[in-house]
Parts: structure tokens; C-alpha cells; sequence
């Protein structure tokens, strides 16, 4: 239980950081770049390393990758859902998740679990 | 010159109730990271590390903020909204390549030092995200200088000069 309500505060804390960041940073553009910000990575590879070992965080890592391969396309989706598609914000983040699912999970597997 | 600035007025955009909204998100993505790692183990655990469960929230709110700006102009500001959340998306597709670089680095040191693996991993996460952001803004200046003869877009006089054209985000 200590463990979840601090992987909760650690978390929290650092994606707040990162998206204040954005807030105050112009152009949008740019600010955008702490949209993809490792936040949530950086408060779960600490926690992995601590606990398990730098193997165990290695492969998270190597996993993340195929994450942030789709975490590219997620984004070229977003675009293309908010500027030709005219959808909302929220629908267009929400549906393009179902995007980003089958291209981190797609890629996993090609890469063979990416053991 | 690269135009990079601080806004602190951008602060004031939000309500007080946005901060603690990220921060549950934050926690709760964390929390469910860790949750699929213990469930299923460190490979499949790893992908949610670039899960965009943040990113949903901070457009939806870039949308609110750009809509209630122009809302106070007296303008619908929908599509104003719509384009702010567009750019936020494409300067995260540029982040997603300094997030791929942040990991490669990460699962190379790693096992070197645990120190190192961190530092790397953060400054490999910076150097790259910057340099696609610098190389994209590089490109779109020189496609502006090839159609400058052009006609210029009807929201030309808009404060932010990003928001201007009428094409997608990342051209």
C-alpha cells in the first residue's frame, strides 16, 4: 500500500512540474514538447530501480520504447482529429488512445515481447 | 533568434481546480503503471511509460483556456481552441522522438550507472526533443519564404503568430 501512495505523490508531483512548465513556455509548439515529457517514466524508473534492480528498469526501458513510437503516431492522430476532423479536444486525445493501444501493443509483439 | 519565451500570464488562464485535476492524473498514471508491472511484468509495463494519459487532459484544457480567451473577445473561439490543442499535439509528436531518445538511453546506461542512465537518459530526452522542434520551426520558415509572393491567410492578425495558417499543425 506505502509503495502505490508513493508512486501516487512522486507521480503527481513530477507530471505537475513538467505540465506547469508547459503552461508558462511559448510558443505552443514548444510547450507542447512537455506534453511528451518522460514524467511519468522518470517517477516509475526511479521506483523500478530502487526496488528491483537496474535490470528490471532496463527492461521497462527497452518496452518504452515501442511506447514512445507510439506515442508519435497518438500525437500525428490528435492533429488530424482536432484540424480535419473537427473533433473536440477531449474526444479526439480519448478516441486516438485506442490508436496508440494497438501500435505500442503491435510493435511489442513484432519486436518479440522486446525481451 | 529562437523565440523561446516565458508567459507567466498563461498561468493565470487556468482555474485553481486544473492543478490538483494533473496532479490525481499524474499519480493515478503512475500508480497504473506500476499496477501493470507488478500484474504482468516489466516488459509490458514499460510501454505505459509513454502512455498519453496526461496529454488528454493538459489539450482538452489548452482548449479551454484558448476558447475562454476568446470568449472574453467577444469570438465562439472553437476553432481557435481547436488549433491550440492541434499545436500542442504536434509539438508532442516532436517530444515523442525526445521520449524514444530518453529510453534508448535509459536501457543503454542503465545497467552502467544508475546515475548516469537518469542524467543521459533526461539530457537525451532535451538535446533531441529541442533539435526536432528547431529542425521542424527551420523547415516551415523556408517553405514560408518559398510562398511569401503568396496571399497572406485571413488570420493574419491574430497575437500568436503559430495560430495564423490554416493547415495542419506540423507543415
Amino acid at each position: 500500500m506505502t509503495e502505490y501512495v508513493v508512486r501516487f505523490l512522486v507521480g503527481g508531483a513530477v507530471v505537475s512540474a513538467f505540465a506547469m512548465l508547459g503552461d508558462v513556455l511559448r510558443p505552443k509548439s514548444f510547450a507542447g514538447l512537455f506534453g511528451a515529457a518522460p514524467s511519468v517514466a522518470l517517477a516509475t524508473l526511479g521506483i523500478a530501480v530502487y526496488q528491483h534492480g537496474a535490470t528490471y528498469a532496463g527492461s521497462q526501458g527497452l518496452s518504452m520504447m515501442a511506447g514512445a513510437i507510439a506515442l508519435g503516431i497518438y500525437s500525428v492522430v490528435v492533429c488530424h482529429l482536432l484540424v480535419r476532423a473537427q473533433l473536440r479536444a477531449l474526444p479526439a486525445t480519448l478516441l486516438s488512445l485506442v490508436v496508440w493501444l494497438i501500435v505500442a501493443c503491435g510493435i511489442w509483439i513484432l519486436a518479440g515481447g522486446l525481451t | 533568434m529562437i523565440p523561446i519565451r516565458f508567459s507567466r500570464s498563461s498561468l493565470s488562464d487556468g482555474r485553481w481546480y486544473e492543478y490538483p485535476i494533473r496532479f490525481v492524473l499524474g499519480g493515478v498514471a503512475t500508480v497504473f503503471t506500476g499496477v501493470v508491472s507488478s500484474r504482468y511484468g516489466a516488459s509490458i509495463g514499460g510501454l505505459f511509460l509513454a502512455l498519453p494519459a496526461i496529454f488528454c487532459a493538459s489539450a482538452t484544457l489548452i482548449e479551454k483556456h484558448e476558447i475562454r480567451r476568446k470568449r472574453k473577445a467577444g469570438l465562439a473561439g472553437e476553432r481557435r481552441g481547436r488549433e491550440a490543442a492541434a499545436l500542442d499535439a504536434a509539438g508532442a509528436a516532436l517530444g515523442a522522438i525526445g521520449m524514444l531518445a530518453f529510453a534508448g538511453a535509459f536501457w543503454l546506461l542503465v545497467e552502467i550507472s544508475v546515475a548516469a542512465a537518469f542524467i543521459g537518459a533526461s539530457l537525451a530526452w532535451l538535446v533531441v526533443s529541442i533539435g526536432a522542434w528547431l529542425v521542424r520551426r527551420k523547415l516551415r520558415l523556408v517553405r514560408r519564404l518559398k510562398t511569401q509572393a503568396a496571399p497572406r491567410s485571413r488570420g493574419a492578425a491574430t497575437e500568436d503568430p503559430e495560430l495564423r495558417p490554416r493547415t495542419m499543425p506540423w507543415r
